[in-house]
This record gives structure tokens, sequence and C-alpha cells, in this order.
């Protein structure tokens, strides 16, 4: 078992049964730190004996796990990783969250928490480091995210709170938790499923230090590393994220032409210039706000205490539903986070609904839907649950299966795959499904880092996607952002991490960690009947052009090269032709080979 | 791929980084392909395929690096073998400024044997192997042979500039043994001459985009031909009313046709999120200073070996000069109108970064020769109406750097 002598890691993780009302705590080998790390990692290793449970089951683990890094002065280190499965798509899901939690989780002296059982009432957990109780919330049923955090704390000074709101509740199946008021763990359906339990909050409390095995190594570490975020333009440039947030991606897609407009029908958004994060700054006058641990500031906050759209969002809730204005914008946003709904899937799926009925969305339509997905009431009610379910499951409803703009059920960001080809198996292969972040080729696709790619070939791609998914799925463990992944790399964050645990590690080693955590996952994906079927994209990318421009033509993606690179891609990372897991490959990762599961078969 | 590492092979012996035919590159997708596609029985493929095994990687490259450079990376790597505390294992650890942010420190490995090698290579992103008497270096890529070349030309330059200027530091100490001084003047005699003529470089203003786009990409061109930058580093940048026209981030600076961003300098686009990461100095010199139109930034060898010397060997803040020197410092010629400052600076943006100390610097200047050296880093040098003044300021500071390097050598009794 791991010893009170760990560095990095607590050595605990707390179990809450809200329907049993009981609380244990469980300690682990630490080998299994060693070879999950935390985070994204250590969610899958809870998470997997339970994968096949229906997302509605009682005993389906909701984990959140922070990673050795956390509640350390490594820098970004202050996200936490959330891990069950989705109601929304029946895969893997898993989001990373920022703001205070991870730290607070840390520091309270927890590696994870795993919630299971399904409470009788809405219901709070509320850890001050050592101590656990679970408490009564029904005085917070229906209430919205931001009142519920302003009612909490009257009582809660400090710490950090993830709150539900009533999205969660009315069954949305792609509602999020949002965690200290600003932020988000916005994909998958994690909200639907806390809902599920009657989980109405969690608020941590931490006090305690993390221990460090090598503190001047760290510090060095960390010196590098903020080093290299200083020479991002990305991130810390005038044109960055510290400046402008994630929109400050936005010009970029535009002049790139691969804005998805219209449902995916177009990949250019006329008027886009007038909408990029410089409008948005001009006219709400942000403030910066960022994540505990985190020099960037990526987070913006308007003068009127709004939070400010992510890149996804600006995208989504203009050019993806035809709108032109701010206000809107700011208006969806603000709505999405106040009722618990992931920004991304609500708006690709009013895009979606926008494109089958063939009618234009008014800013107050736009409002009364999201007000219908959220809550099941008010004039977009009857509309509004059916576009609940997302939009594959509304499309399919409607007879129009192919006008969801998702893969695997879960619905695409903001990037076109017409106009990047890396970016186009990234979507197919994730493991979550159609998630820009589990390899995020955009970096070298589109922002050149590490070194440019030819955004039109799949010529390497497959090797690329493979390893950057490994890479990211340690970082999701370890745990960092992402972002800072434009400048940094693991062969920092191994000095880190060595540094924090006394592990000596290289790069080579945490990759070969994040293969383990990625195989791991496509393990349950695979004995819930996923396989090649599903790590495809929709129709519309192969058959129909983008906008294309002077000098610059958006062609369909070749459908033939497509495959190609994704076949490439299954032989590099162990799977079958069928995109299946192998035991030879498990062994080698030193994954258990699941029960029922026969090598390169489906489960059921 | 195949292009890509036809490309780099290319480019490592245009450059003189690498003798024509030797290097060799390969790269992996799901199959591994060759930059020489016949096996002719060299070793060097035997480890190259054990690395691939071992490691996560898409692309590689081993090569022995040609000229001054191999006879500097052989001496640097017997140093460093020989003051590392593991048998068979040291580090070189080059003070500019390229090798701090983006290498931090280069391993070096005693043998060609694959354990070792992949030992090296997990750790950085290359490696420096002594095999017997000469040096060959490993890189590798995760996304593209171009990471490869990029680290195997920064070591390069890492280890000229970490070479001359530990002679020079060395001289300044009198701690140089007769032996060194044997191995300088052999590899003084391999430097090949500066070239003295000015490129025919387009002239200025420019009034269109189109115009200025073409200046800056000649410009950008004849710098690497003239050696006055390694690799993909270096940057330029030319001011077109309330735009600037500036290179990308990561861009080569003779490859620069696409890779261009019109930022306006109103902020009223992000699209320039692309540019360099040296765009926040660039704007500030041309916000404080209307008349100028054009800043050429390069790495030019001499001028950053210089700006490494300093004659304060007890000076506190010693460690620190990067970020911290507040002594005014400069290279200056009064016969030749010459006085460039030379300011402490990080890469981009940070609490340190040199877009807190250049711009000042390079305003503050004077004359027809303007321009200002960043500590380790590179020279920038400005342009009233076009590159031309620019270019011959950067080629006219490096020329005098290096003479004034050997006068100095020579004045400390080091040659």
């Amino acid at each position: 078992m791991a010893g009170p002598r760990l560095f990095g890691w607590a050595g605990k993780i707390l179990r809450v049964d809200l329907g049993a009302k009981t609380q244990d705590v469980l300690r682990l080998p630490e080998s299994v730190y060693r070879d999950y790390l935390g985070g994204k990692g250590l969610g899958g290793y809870l998470l997997r004996d339970h994968a096949t449970l229906p997302p509605g089951h009682p005993d389906l683990p909701l984990v959140i796990a922070v990673g050795p890094l956390n509640a350390t002065i490594a820098p970004t280190s202050g996200r936490c990783h959330l891990t069950t499965r989705s109601p929304l798509t029946g895969a893997v899901a898993d989001s990373s969250a920022g703001g205070r939690l991870g730290t607070e989780l840390a520091r309270a002296g927890w590696d994870a928490i795993v919630i299971v059982g399904r409470a009788e009432r809405p219901t709070g957990i509320e850890i001050d480091d050592e101590a656990v109780r679970v408490v009564d919330a029904s005085a917070l049923t229906g209430l919205d995210t931001h009142e519920v955090f302003a009612r909490l704390r009257e009582r809660r000074k400090g710490g950090s709170i993830a709150a539900t709101g009533p999205a969660a509740e009315s069954g949305c199946l792609f509602a999020s938790l949002i965690v200290d008021t600003h932020h988000a763990a916005g994909r998958c359906g994690l909200g639907s499923v806390a809902g599920g339990k009657n989980l109405k909050y969690l608020a941590v409390r931490g006090t305690g230090r993390r221990k460090v095995a090598d503190l001047p190594g760290l510090k060095t570490a960390r010196e590098d590393i903020l080093r290299l975020t200083a020479a991002s333009p990305v991130l810390l440039g005038q044109h960055g994220f510290s400046c402008f947030g994630t929109g400050s991606i936005f010009d970029l897609m535009d002049s790139r032409r691969m804005m998805p407009t219209d449902n995916f029908r177009r990949t250019r958004f006329p008027g886009a210039e007038g909408l990029n994060a410089y409008a948005y700054k001009q006219r709400y006058q942000p403030r910066r706000h960022g994540c505990q641990g985190c020099h960037v500031l990526c987070k913006k906050i308007a003068a009127d205490g709004r939070s400010m759209p992510e890149f996804e969002t600006m995208s989504h809730f203009t050019a993806l539903i035809g709108n032109t204005d701010l206000e809107l914008v700011l208006k969806a946003n603000d709505l999405c986070n106040r009722l618990g709904l992931d920004t991304i899937s609500a708006g690709s799926t009013l895009a979606c609904h926008r494109e089958i009925s063939g009618q234009d969305l008014t800013g107050e339509r736009v409002l009364e839907l999201l007000t219908g997905m959220g809550t099941g009431v008010g004039p977009g009610a009857e509309l509004g649950l059916a576009l609940a379910k997302g939009s594959a499951n509304y499309a399919a409803s409607m007879g129009r299966p192919e006008l969801s703009m998702s893969v695997k059920g879960l619905e695409l960001p903001a990037y076109d795959p017409r106009g990047a080809y890396g970016m186009a198996l990234a979507y197919a292969t994730s493991a979550r499904g159609g998630c820009h972040l589990r390899a995020y080729p955009i970096s070298h696709e589109i922002l050149r880092k590490p070194v440019a790619t030819d955004r039109f070939s799949f010529s390497g791609k497959a090797r690329i996607v493979k390893i950057a998914e490994d890479a990211n799925a340690c970082v999701d463990s370890l745990i960092a952002c992402k972002f800072l992944f434009f400048a940094a790399s693991l062969e920092e964050y191994a000095r880190a991490f060595s540094s924090v645990t006394g592990v000596a590690a290289t790069t080579h080693d945490l990759l070969v960690i994040g293969e383990r955590v990625d195989y791991q996952e496509r393990l349950m994906n695979a004995r819930n009947g996923f396989s090649a079927k599903d790590d495809d994209l929709p129709a519309r990318f192969f058959n129909e052009e983008g906008t294309s421009g002077p000098g610059l033509p958006i062609p369909p993606v070749p459908r033939e090269d497509f495959l190609a690179a994704r076949s490439a891609y299954y032989r590099i990372r162990g799977l079958t032709p069928d995109g299946l897991p192998t035991r030879e490959t498990a062994e080698r990762l030193g994954l258990p080979w699941p029960s029922g599961l026969a090598s390169g078969e489906v489960g059921r | 791929m195949n292009t890509l590492m036809a490309k780099y092979a290319a480019k490592l012996s245009a450059t003189g980084l690498c003798a024509p035919g030797d290097v060799l590159m390969a790269a992996l997708d799901d199959e591994l392909a060759w930059s020489q596609p016949t096996d002719t029985g060299d070793p060097r493929r035997k480890l190259m395929g054990a690395v691939f095994a071992g490691m996560n990687i898409s692309a590689l490259l081993l090569a022995r690096p040609a000229g001054v450079y191999q006879a500097v990376m052989v001496e640097l790597a017997r140093q460093a073998l020989a003051d590392g505390t593991t048998s068979g294992w040291g580090s070189i650890t080059p003070g500019d400024c390229e090798t701090r942010t983006f290498l931090h420190d280069l391993p070096v490995v005693d043998s060609m044997g694959a354990d070792v090698v992949i030992q090296a290579l997990r750790q950085r992103k290359g490696c420096v192997i002594l095999n017997g008497d000469e040096v060959l270096v490993a890189a590798f890529g995760t996304v593209s042979p171009e990471q490869a070349y990029v680290t195997f030309s920064s070591m390069c330059f890492a280890c000229f500039v970490a070479y001359f200027a530990d002679h020079l530091l060395r001289a300044r100490q009198g701690s140089l043994t007769p032996e060194r001084q044997a191995a300088f003047e052999r590899i003084k005699a391999l430097l090949p001459e500066d070239r003295d003529d000015l490129p025919d470089l387009l002239p200025g203003p420019f009034e269109s985009e189109d115009a200025a786009r073409e200046a800056l990409i000649q410009a950008g061109r004849h710098t690497v031909e003239y050696g006055l930058v390694d690799s993909y580093f270096g940057n330029i940048s030319y001011r077109l009313g309330d735009t600037i026209l500036i290179s990308q981030t990561g861009s080569s600076l003779d490859e620069l046709g696409a890779c261009i961003d019109p930022c306006r300098m109103d902020g009223s686009s992000c699209a320039g999120i692309t540019a360099s990461s040296e765009y926040s100095a660039h704007k500030a010199v041309y916000e404080a200073e209307d008349n100028a139109r054009a800043i050429l930034h390069g790495h030019p060898r001499f001028s950053v070996i210089l700006s490494l010397d300093c004659e304060r060997l007890d000076c506190p803040k010693l460690g620190e000069c990067h970020r911290a020197c507040d002594t005014p410092r400069a290279v200056t010629d009064p016969s030749g109108g010459l006085g460039v400052p030379i300011v402490p600076g990080e890469v981009g943006t940070g609490p340190f970064g040199l877009c807190n100390t250049l711009p000042a610097a390079l305003t503050g200047t004077s004359g027809e020769k303007r321009g200002a050296i960043v500590y380790g880093h590179g020279l920038f040098t400005l342009g009233a109406v076009d590159f031309r003044d620019a270019f011959a300021t950067l080629m006219g500071v490096e020329h005098f750097c290096r003479a004034e390097y050997f006068r100095r050598v020579a004045r400390l009794g080091g040659e």
C-alpha cells in the first residue's frame, strides 16, 4: 500500500456511497500510482471494473482525481480530472476541470474521490481536510449554479465548489459540472451522472501541503517551463491567450477558412471579423482570471461579472447557428453556465435543429431552447427536452442522423476537419468522441508548435496523433494544463514529476504511462461495443467542400487517405484492423484483460 | 516524409553543418523510411533502428557535424565526459539564450551503444556522441523531421558559441593550458572567411503589402545565406502604415513565403497569434520611432559570443547576466562609428523578456549603424526605409565582433 512517506501523492482515496450513506478510505498499492499517476489515469483505473454499468446505474462511479503535481509549484497544476461513463455517448467520459478544485482536493489530502450510489434527495459532499460530511441539499433543488454558489458561499468561505445546475436534474444528457463559478467540466454529460446520483455539489477545503522530494529540482523545472511559456506567442504574446483568452484563435480560424458555419455546411462565416476576441474585449472590458497555479490566466471575466465565452462557444454560438450578436453569445454562455449545459454540445445541437428544420433562430428562440434543454420548462420546453438528448439522438429521431455533426455521439468543437487533416483523424480516434483535446493537432497544423505540419496532408499524422494522445493522457494524469504544451513539453514536466515524487522518470517513461492510460480507455470502450465503425467522421466532411478562397481551396477530406491514415493509426496503437484492443498490447502495457472480452472482439 | 527528409538533409549540407551526402535521417509513421534508401552497411542504421524501437518518436537524425563544428564539439564532448560524474556520460551547458530556453543542456555519451544513446535521448531532444575521435549528433522529432533538423542545427550553434566564449573566459581567468591554446589555433584555422559583399537588396520604402513581403522574403533568405542566423531562429519585420508584417514563430528566414503575418498595430485582430515571439519588441520599437520601417534579427555567432564576455569576473550577479545585468555594456568602435548596446532579456514577453529591454536600447541608438545585442541571444538591427541598412549593420557588427573577439583573445594571451 502507498505509505505515509509518499512524495507527491497522498496515498489515500475517498469513497463516498450516497445511497448507503457510507464513506471509506481506499489505499492502493504504490505501483498503481506509478503506473497511472493520478487524474485521468487513476480515474480510468478506478472506473474500469465498472465501466459496463449503464450510465444511470447507481454503482457507476464518478471519479474526481488529482495528480502528483497538484498543490505544488509546478505550473498549471491546479486542475483536476473527472471520469465516468457518458450518458450521452456510452463511451468513457472524462473531462479536465479548472478553478481551485484540484488544488483544494490535493491539499485536503486526497488523491481522488469516488462517488457511487444514489442519494434519496439532493445532496452535497463537504470536505474539510480529512473531515467528510454528506449533507442534505434539498434547499438547492432547481437553483442555477450561480445561486448555488451564492448560497454556499454564505456559510463556506474559501476552498472550492463544484455544482450542477438544473440541467443535471432535468435529464439533459450533456449537463456539465461548474467549478468555482467560471470553470466547467463541460463535456460528455458528467453533470448528468452527478445529477443521476442526486449530487448537487461538492465543496472542498484543504489546508495541508503535498510533500515534495526535491524542491530545488522542482524550482529549476518550473523556471524552465515558465521561460518556455514566456517565449510562446500563443500563450503570452500580445495576441495570445493571456491577453484575449482562448478566443484569440477565432481570427485564425476565419483566415484559415476552417470556422464551422451553418452546422458545418460551410467553413467561413461572413462578418466573423467583427465577432473576434478584440470585439469582445472592447465591448465587455474583461479582466484576467485563471485556475489556481497558472500564470497564463486565459480565463476572462466581463466587467459585469459574467464569464466571457471560450473560443468554442464564441464560434458555435455565432457561425454555427448563424448569429452575429455578441450580446446573445454572452447571454447564451451565461445561461449555459447557470443551467449547467455543455456549450459545445448545446450550440451544435441547436445548429443541427436549425438545419433540419430549415428555420433560422432568433436570439430569443436560442435562449428559449437553451432554457428548455436545461430545465424542461418555458416556451422552448418540448423541443428543448428533445434537444437535451444531444444532436445524434435528436437527428436520428427526426430521420436525419447524418446531420448530427458528432463522433461517437459527442458534438464536434469549432475546428472544421476539412481544414486540418490531423484534426480529422484525431476527432475520429478520440476515445471520448468528438474532441479536439485528446491529440490537439491544431497545435502543429495551425499554431506551428512544436513545428508546423502540412494541414492538408495525412502524411505522418497517424503516429503524430498516437504520440500526442499518449502525451496528453499523461498531462491529464500528472496534472497540468494542455495549453502549456504549446510551449513546454514532457521533457520539462518529467523533471517536475521526478522532483515532486522522487521517482526517476524520462519523457519516454511518461509517454508509456500515457499509452497505458489511453489503452485502458479503449479496453473499456470495446467492452461497451465501440469499434472502427465509431472511429469515423460524419459523411459531410468527405462529400462536401468547405468554403474555398483565393488560392486556398478547401476540398472534402479525401476518404481513402483518411481510411489509410486510420488503419496506420490502428497498427501504431496496437489495435486490430477493426480498431479493437489486443491481448498482446494490453499485456505489454501491463493492463489486465477484461473478463468477457475476446481479443479483437467487440464486447456486449 | 521523404520530401521533408530530403529537404532538411540538403539544408544541413548547404549551411556547412554537415558534409554533403553524410546526413542520415529516418522517419516513422507506421513504416520506417530512410533519407538514404539504399542500405550500404552504414553502422548508424542499426543504432537508429534501435532508437526507434526504444522510443516514441517519428523522426531521427544522426550525422557528423562538419568542419569547425566537428572540431569544437569534439573538444567540448571530451571535456564534458571528463567532468561527468558518471562514467561514459556528461553534459554540455552552453550559456546562450536558445539553449537555455529550448534545449536546457546537451547530453554527451561516449559510444554508439544503443542503450546509452537511448538513455540520453529519453532525457533531451538531442545528444552528442563521442565515437572515438569524432563526434556525431543524434536528434529526434515527435511531429516532423524538421524538429530533428532544428535541434541538430541549434546544438551546433550552441556548441560553437560555448567553445569560443569559454576560451575567452579562460583567457580572462588565466587558466588556458598549452593544449587548449593549441586546439584553439587548430580550430581557428577552420573558420571560414566572412563574406564582405553586401547582397543587392530591394530599395524601399515599400508602399504595398506585396512589395514589403518580397523585401522581407529576400532579406530573410540572405540573412541565412550569409550565415547570420542558424536553423529556424531569428525574425524580421516591416512596418506598413498601421500594420506590421512579421515572420511567423518557428519560421525559417530562408523560407518566409507563406510565413509572414500581418499584425494590426491597434490589436484589432488576433490573426498574429502565430507571429514571432518577439512581436512585442518589434511593435514597441515601431511605436517609439515613427521613422523606423524595418527590423532584422539574426544570431551572428561572434556578436553573441562577445555579448557573453565580461570583465567583471567577480560580479555578484554572475549566472543571472541574461536577465539581471544592470551594467551598461556595449560593443563600440569609435573609429567606425559603432556603438551597439548589449542588454539582458529572455525570449518573449515574461517579466525578464527582451521586450522590456531591447526597444529602448535600439531606439536609443543613432547614426547609420543602428543595432542592439541581447545577451547570449542575437543582434537586432534597424532600417529606416528598407533592409539595406539593417542588413549592412547586421553584417558589419558581426565582422567587427569577430575581429574584436580575436583581438581580446590575443590581448589576454589566449593565442
